[in-house]
Parts: structure tokens; sequence; C-alpha cells
């Protein structure tokens, strides 16, 4: 029987890197996920799989090493919170541009600025819509339970290696903070130098007689080759758009109502649609769990299927936007939001949806 | 004329080093980064490291060190060379890892990321250009351009009380326990270009010791941003740049 462990979702992060053979994480203390480097140093990796673990002067360098890892064809990985990420954003564009993969986990707290060390998805817009300059895009996946936090890792290295392009695990202070049951699958091994030559024939690995040097940049002066470029990278994110799309859906077959939520939300609404169906109302949930790319097409089928549409966010109402434009005006999309850290209970969606659809 | 078979390899008293590849510098006439650059390239071929080696250029005219010397790179955003740098260095500790740096991004932009891998003590090696001005940009100042001096910021002249004074950042780097070889040369003669190529040499050696960063600053000309000769440039950075900037070691943890 498989391993199962009582953790804090920051701390499946930890489990997960070091079971997964991460090569390295890079990171800098922030609240609500300090526990995610906390943990990796407590479990001194480096003795037992060798994997690197360095605390940085800034999130700016923290990416920035992720960078230089990711050039050499090596696993590695960070973790901040909102304010973070924001410094992070440069060096996100930089790994974008120059196709590099690597893992960022983003443990939403609320904002602008310092904001609150609660929870918030209020950086929605920031991960989805890019964050850094430049036309490029993060596939974004969001975690709704520790355990997801422990499986993201992994699944998030595979769809980061398979289109050499950074991954968001997009979470929240409610996900890193929760404690679950998580089970722990087999241990991986890190990969060795002759998988890595074999799996990132383009990493600096050091230049050998019979191939040219390996070049890691993001820098083309010329106009039409940078045109060229951005072209292959649409190309990279048709191929992502068209293969990649997850979500789940919560009795939906029927519904003639539908919330849309991501990551702790989506729980909460699961409650509500169960308290809608007791009152008899055929309420369900479709749940992104990818948010690049968006699950566009089945929720522009239930919008075909519904009365209406709620998105449901920590946030003034971010996602909402590509609810509506996948809806495209098949039936009415609200939103309900909490912001600063509150939370909605189930039942006050339940009267937020009652309100938006004149029910009672 | 049949002359050819002098070309032996006993009569052969220069070459080209076999690093440096054939692409057209971009660098101006007079500037010194492709003294340099070909200084580093022969250290490489000189040890034998070629395939152990990996170097990070930088934001600056030298962002484009990646198409001269034959060796496998990463281009950093602005500063950032020393973080690259040290996740690479760590995650592949049997690579010799360099970064090259000019004054705007090492001394400027990028001073948390140098400082923080002098003081962690990576085991890398930094060469870093100072010739005191923005070169890429188009001749603005940079945090080592000298007091008076004329760029296109400070079109009279750098005033302290308006544009602060020049930063010394290699002093202030000898003074982190995680330094191991500090040094200052230049490259403006034959017999500068020779002693900054050991230095070059004694960083590479000391990185693989596991002793601490080598840092070697080289002061350099601008003459097309000092909008100078490039042997007035050469007399000026003597009489100017030398005395703010004194060449010579200092720091060496083996000594």
């Amino acid at each position: 029987m498989a391993e199962k462990i009582l953790m804090k979702g920051n701390e499946a992060i930890a489990f997960s890197a070091i079971r997964n053979g991460v090569d390295g994480y890079f990171g800098y203390p922030i609240t609500p996920q300090s526990e995610v480097m906390e943990t990796l140093m407590k479990e001194k990796p480096w003795e037992t799989t060798g994997m690197v673990v360095l605390q940085a002067e800034s999130e700016l360098s923290s990416i920035n090493m992720v960078y230089g890892g990711a050039s050499c064809g090596k696993k590695v990985m960070t973790s901040s919170s909102s304010p973070g990420i924001s410094l992070m954003c440069e060096g996100i564009s930089y790994i974008a541009g120059a196709e590099l993969p690597c893992v960022i986990v983003d443990v939403m707290r609320g904002g602008p600025g310092l904001g609150t060390i609660q929870p918030s998805q209020s950086d929605y817009f920031q991960t989805v819509k890019g964050g850094g300059h430049g036309d490029y895009h993060s596939i974004v996946i969001a975690p709704a339970s520790a355990q997801d936090m422990y499986d993201f890792v992994d699944w998030g290295f595979e769809l980061a290696f398979k289109y050499r392009t950074p991954v968001i695990v997009l979470a929240d202070g409610i996900i890193g903070q929760l404690m679950e049951k998580v089970e722990l699958h087999p241990m991986k091994p890190r990969r060795t130098a002759e998988e890595i030559l074999r799996d990132a024939p383009w990493a600096t690995t050091g230049k050998t007689p019979g191939r040219d040097r390996n070049v890691i940049t993001s820098l083309s002066l010329d106009a039409n080759t940078q045109e060229e470029f951005n072209r292959k990278l649409l190309a990279k994110y048709k191929a992502i758009e068209a293969n990649e799309v997850k979500y789940a859906e919560y009795l939906t077959d029927d519904a003639e109502y539908v919330f849309v939520a991501f990551g702790c939300s989506s729980r909460i609404c699961e409650a509500a649609v169960d308290i809608l169906r007791e009152e008899g109302i055929k309420a369900g949930l479709i749940r992104p769990i990818t948010l690049y790319p968006f699950p566009e097409k089945e929720i522009s089928r239930l919008a075909g299927q519904a009365k209406s549409m709620m998105s449901i966010e920590l946030s003034l109402g971010q996602m909402v936007e590509d609810v509506r434009l996948a809806a495209n005006g098949q039936c009415p999309v609200g939103f309900y939001g909490r912001q600063g850290g509150n939370i909605y209970t189930p039942e006050e969606i339940v009267e937020e949806f009652k309100k938006f659809n004149k029910l009672s | 004329m049949e002359n050819l078979d002098i070309k032996r390899p006993e009569n052969i008293v220069y070459r080209k080093p076999a690093l440096l590849t054939d692409n057209i510098m971009h660098y101006c006439p007079g500037c010194s980064h492709g003294t340099v650059h070909k200084l580093i390239a022969e250290v490489i071929e000189e040890m034998g490291i070629q395939d152990q080696t990996v170097g990070i250029s930088p934001v600056g005219c030298s962002v484009f060190a990646y198409n001269y010397i034959d060796i496998d790179w990463q281009e950093a955003a602005h500063g950032r060379a020393p973080a690259l740098a040290t996740a690479t260095k760590r995650l592949c500790p049997e690579k010799y890892v360099f970064t090259y740096q000019g004054d705007g991004d090492l001394a400027s932009i990028g001073t948390a990321e140098i400082i923080h891998a002098c003081s962690r003590g990576e085991n890398i090696v930094v060469i870093f250009i100072n010739n005191g001005i923005y070169g890429m940009t188009g001749g603005q100042m940079a945090p080592t351009t000298l007091l008076g001096m004329k760029t296109s910021t400070t079109p009279y002249g750098r005033d302290p009380k308006l544009n602060g004074f020049p930063l010394k950042i290699t002093e202030m780097l000898a003074a982190l326990d995680g330094t191991a070889y500090i040094t200052r040369q230049s490259v403006h003669t034959a017999a500068a270009a020779r002693k900054a190529k050991n230095a070059i040499r004694k960083g590479f050696e000391y990185s693989a010791k596991n002793i601490g960063l080598s840092f070697i600053e080289i002061v350099s000309t601008c003459n097309s941003g000092w909008k100078l000769s490039p042997v007035e440039a050469n007399k000026w950075m003597e009489e100017h740049m030398f005395a703010k900037y004194p060449v010579g070691d200092i720091k060496d943890v083996l000594k």
C-alpha cells in the first residue's frame, strides 16, 4: 500500500521535489510559502538524492538561478508568493524566451503591493496572461489539494520538458497551508548526466568535439529573426492548447447552472453545488485544472446547455473574463468574489447565486 | 613565390587561439573586449577545458561574447549573470564557470547578485570590464564613471552632488570572506595583456580548488564612448582611470 502522510500543501511541494528527482531548488522566504524551503533544508536532500537547495538573496536572484540551472538541462524549480512572483517576472520572460523548462510555484496572497499574507487568487492575470514582457505564455496549473501540490510538481516538469517552457503551479495560501493526507508515489531518481545529454541536447553541458557550441539566449536583434521566433513560440502554444487542457467536472451532465472555479474555490463551490442540488436546483461545477491552456471548448459546451454560469474567485474578477470569452454570449455569466484574504462560505456562494439568478 | 614551407610549427610565433571563432567582432576598433576575449580563449585552450567550461554573458556590449569564444554559453538578463553562474556551478561542480560583465551590468543593476555570489564564496570566475561608461546604449554614465568625466547623461561632467561618486566595487568585494582572488588588470599594452592573462588563468585554476570566488577587473577603454582615438584612449586611461582604479592584485588567499 502506498504511504500516506499528513502534511501541509507547502510541505508536499518540498517532498515531491525530493522524491521526483528534482536537481535544484532556489528560493527566497516569503509568507505563505516559506515551509517549502524550510522543509527542503530540514530534509537535507543533498545528502540523499544530491539535490541542490539554495537560499538566494532575492527572488530576482532565485529565478535567475533557475534560469542558469535550466540552461544546464537540470530539473530546477523555485517557489514564492505574489510580490515575489512580481520580482521574478523578468526572469520568467527570459526563461520563456530562451525556451527553458522549469517549475515555479506561486502560493498566492492578497495584493496589490505588499497586500496581505492571507490567501487570494488575484494573480490569475499575472500568471495566465503573461506577467513579464513580450509575447509568451507560461503553462499554468492550479492545484486544489495537498495531494495536487505533490502531484503537480512532477506533472509540471513533464510539461516543462515536453514543451521547453516555464510551468507555474498556481496555488494560494489555503492550499499551501492546509494539512491533508498525501499519498507518496515511488521515488524517481535524478536523471544521470547521460540522460541529460540525451533529453536536453541543447543544454550547456560543455562543448564537446562533434557538436556546435550550445548558446542559451533570448536575444535576436534582427526583426525577421525575432518574428520567426515569435511564430515558433505561437506554434508551441497552439500545440499546448490542443493537447494539454485539463479540467474536472462535478454534476454538470444535467446542470442548468454552472459554476466555474479553480483551486481552493472549486472545493468551496462543490459544497455550494451540493446545497443547491438538495434544494432541487440543478447546479454543477467545472474546475479548470490548467488555467493556461484554458478549457475554452468545455466551458463553451456547458454555456450552451446552461441557463447561466458564475465564476467564483478570490479576486475582483479575473478568470471571469476568460469564462465570458468562452461562453461567447450563449448564456449570462456572473461573478462573485472575496478579497483581502477573506474566504466565502458555500452558503454565501449559494446566496449570491440566487441573487444573480433571481431565484427565491 | 613559393615560400610556404616556412609555415612550420617551430616557426610560428603567434596564432589566433583555436577557440576564438571566425565571426567578425562587432566591437569598435580600439575596444578592450576583443583582447580580453582572446585572453580567455587562450586560457581555456591552454588548460584544455573547452568541454568543461560554461560562460555567462551579460547585457551590454559584450552580450554577444557567445559569438566569439567557442564554448557553451548562457546569456543572462542585465546584472544577473552571477545568479546563473551560481546555479550552474552548484549543479555541475565539475565545470569551470565564469561570468563576463561590464561596469553597468556588474556594478549598477547587478550589485546584489555579485555581492552575494562573492559572499557565498561561489567557486566561479568573474571577468569585470570597467571602462567607466555604458557602451552599448550610447555612452551614458556608469557607476564607475570618474568625477568630471563627460558622458551623454553627465554632459557637463560627473558632479558628485548630482551623480554621486565612482564606485570602487572591486575593493568592496575584496572585503568579503567568500572571495579568494581579487585583482585589477588592463590590456592596453602587450605586457599588461600578458599579466591579465596570467590573472585570468589563476582565476580559473582557483575556481577548481573550491576556495571561493575569483574576480578579475580589467580597466578598459571605450574610445567611442570616451570620444577619443584608440591611442588617446589608452593614454587617458593610464592618466585618469589608473589614478582611481590602480592596477595590481588586491587579495589572494593563497599568498
